[in-house]
């Protein structure tokens, strides 16, 4: 009995460390947030007299004004609000053409597979994992000849191309484990392509749309090679416009401001990661686990 | 599908080419922007392109201007320090993490969102938040002396010798959580027959994960250190954001080196030769990977 119950202590002791050690990473992990949103709300004075740990003894919410509104990127002094909306109006139409290119190239490629489909989906899987420098150049040049680079509408196409591999991905992953029984006795009923696909494959699909759409929606918002190579001003993205804000050398260091400015560019992630982070995880993971 | 084509309605026809029509749109971007990209970005790798393409042939001229570039070498022994540290540290920390919350631990979901939510963060965002946090005059230096520890010095954002570490540490605090989700998937899918079996035995904990549970866990390895080895090599924003490169070049990886040489200092062979350079290593990797995990037979 003794010797149970010593067991039992040391486990209450080794489970007391267990939370302890979860905890402390729990601190580390959450510490750079909470640096980040309470800077965003102290003066300026305040965070010049140290301690960053420190609620704010005065909030203001003016850095988030100041942020959103009228903060000094290059020679333009309205926020980052503009870049925001450019955002937006980026990620909008790249994800929806690249889910839907992507959901019916894994439908054919699972459904209506014809000689060689395998090499089409490994040469656009690869497409997936090439590093982006190799293509900056001559896309620079292909923009400008099409006349639409330095917009977001050249953004859109370029996360729209380099999206559709993943999209790809996803559904044909996904259309793999779908039953080809359904799928055959719908085309012995005369069902055509599309009507198969509409009403068939798509009703079933919402759960790996959700995992397209948050896994492109995380990809685009985030971009910043892209929108630092193919944009300038106006047109540039929130990423930029951030970066842009924080390492201007001009001028006294606002870092309320900035953490401000990090906050509105990293909130509608965060909002999709914890709204949805089961689906989330679910894009990782495909897009690193099984081809 | 089995009918000659001869024998066939226009309708059938287009049935049977329909598929193909509609994957065709897909596959001739993805044709164009990047095989076709590929190579021309190669052919300008072998060309005497400047601020402008020019395609006559200058032989390996720009490759052995990138090997004998001083900024170059700083560049690659960078990313060889960052991305061996960073894959070692995330896959370490990743694995611990998901050991210690796989021992039926009351609050796993919210501590596994909280390891986990900086993956959703943009590298700008993170090499913000951290640029001021490892900040020398008012962040965590500050913060400690103002705590008391007036001896606390920590300068290593503006020490060229070790600033590349500070991008290290941001950069396995992004990804970390990732791994450990990668982790914890993979020993949930274990089998717990030989563990019990060991249990029973009266094998000591350490032993069964270090003899049992690990070992089986080698394909999880092999793709965390393929995913973070391509997000190592590909890293750009991070080191844009934190340090900008610097102080000087210290920090420069491959990515900031073509970026400058391709945008700032309009020097597009030598640019593409490292481009280039950065396709080999990435495809010596990936390739056989996703042929090991596309050939398997499907059940």
């Amino acid at each position: 009995m003794s010797a149970g119950s010593i067991v039992a202590r040391r486990n209450t002791l080794a489970r007391a460390l267990l939370y302890a050690v979860l905890a402390v990473f729990a601190i580390l992990y959450l510490m750079p947030l909470y640096v980040m949103l309470v800077t965003s709300f102290k003066p300026l004075e305040e965070i010049h007299q140290g301690n960053m740990l420190a609620l704010p003894e005065e909030w203001t919410f003016a850095p988030w004004r100041e942020a959103w509104g009228s903060a000094c990127i290059g020679l333009e002094c309205s926020g980052v609000h503009g870049y925001f909306f450019n955002s937006i109006r980026i990620v909008v139409p790249a994800v929806l053409i690249s889910g839907l290119l992507g959901a019916f190239n894994g439908y054919v490629l699972t459904k209506w597979r014809f000689r060689g489909h395998k090499v089409v989906f490994g040469l656009i899987l690869f497409s997936c994992f090439i590093p982006f420098q190799i293509v900056l150049l001559p896309m620079a040049r292909v923009l400008g000849i099409l006349h639409i680079a330095n917009s977001t509408t050249g953004l859109v196409l370029v996360h729209i191309v380099y999206g559709i591999g993943f999209t790809t991905l996803f559904f044909r992953n996904f259309y793999e484990s779908f039953p080809d029984e359904l799928v055959r006795a719908a085309k012995l009923d005369g069902a055509g392509f599309f009507t198969i696909f509409f009403r068939i494959l798509l009703p079933a699909s919402i759960p790996i749309i959700v995992v397209t759409i948050i896994w492109q929606f995380t990809n685009v918002w985030n971009d910043f090679l892209f929108g630092v190579s193919f944009t300038s001003g106006d047109s540039a993205p929130i990423t930029v416009a951030l970066n842009n804000l924080v390492n201007s050398s001009t001028g006294v260091k606002a870092y309320n401001v900035n953490m401000a400015a990090a906050m509105v560019a990293a909130v509608p992630t965060l909002i999709v990661y914890i709204l949805a982070g089961k689906y989330f995880l679910r894009g990782l993971m495909s897009g690193s686990v099984k081809g | 599908m089995s009918t000659p084509p001869s024998s066939r309605g226009i309708g059938e026809r287009l049935q049977h080419w329909l598929p193909r029509l509609v994957l065709s749109p897909s596959f001739v971007l993805v044709l164009f922007f990047v095989y076709g990209f590929i190579l021309w970005s190669t052919w300008i790798s072998f060309s005497n392109s400047g601020m402008l393409p020019d395609y006559t042939w200058a032989g390996t001229r720009q490759w052995s201007r990138l090997w004998s570039s001083w900024t170059w070498g700083i560049a690659l022994h960078n990313i060889w320090v960052f991305g061996l540290l960073y894959i070692v540290s995330c896959t370490v920390l990743g694995l611990l993490l998901a050991i210690l919350l796989d021992q039926r631990i009351r609050a796993e979901g919210t501590l596994r969102t909280i390891y986990l939510y900086p993956m959703a963060l943009s590298f700008i965002v993170t090499g913000t938040a951290w640029q001021w946090f490892l900040n020398p005059g008012l962040g965590l230096e500050r913060t400690m002396h103002s705590l008391g520890w007036e001896s606390f010095s920590f300068n290593w954002l503006i020490d060229a010798n070790m600033a590349i570490y500070t991008v290290v540490i941001a950069a396995v605090w992004q990804a970390t959580g990732f791994i450990m989700a990668m982790f914890l998937a993979g020993l949930r899918g274990i089998d717990g027959e030989m563990i019990k079996a060991a249990q029973i035995d009266g094998a000591p904990t350490w032993k069964i994960y270090g003899r049992i549970i690990i070992p089986q866990l080698r394909p999880v390895f092999l793709s965390a250190i393929v995913v973070l080895a391509h997000l190592a090599i590909k890293s750009f924003d991070l080191i844009v954001a934190m340090t900008g490169g610097g102080p000087g070049n210290a920090t420069a990886v491959p990515a900031t080196f073509m970026y400058s040489y391709a945008f700032s200092r309009n020097e597009m062979g030598i640019a593409s030769a490292s481009a280039v350079f950065m396709l080999a290593v990435i495809a010596a990797l990936i390739i056989p990977y996703l042929y090991s995990e596309l050939r398997e037979p499907r059940s």
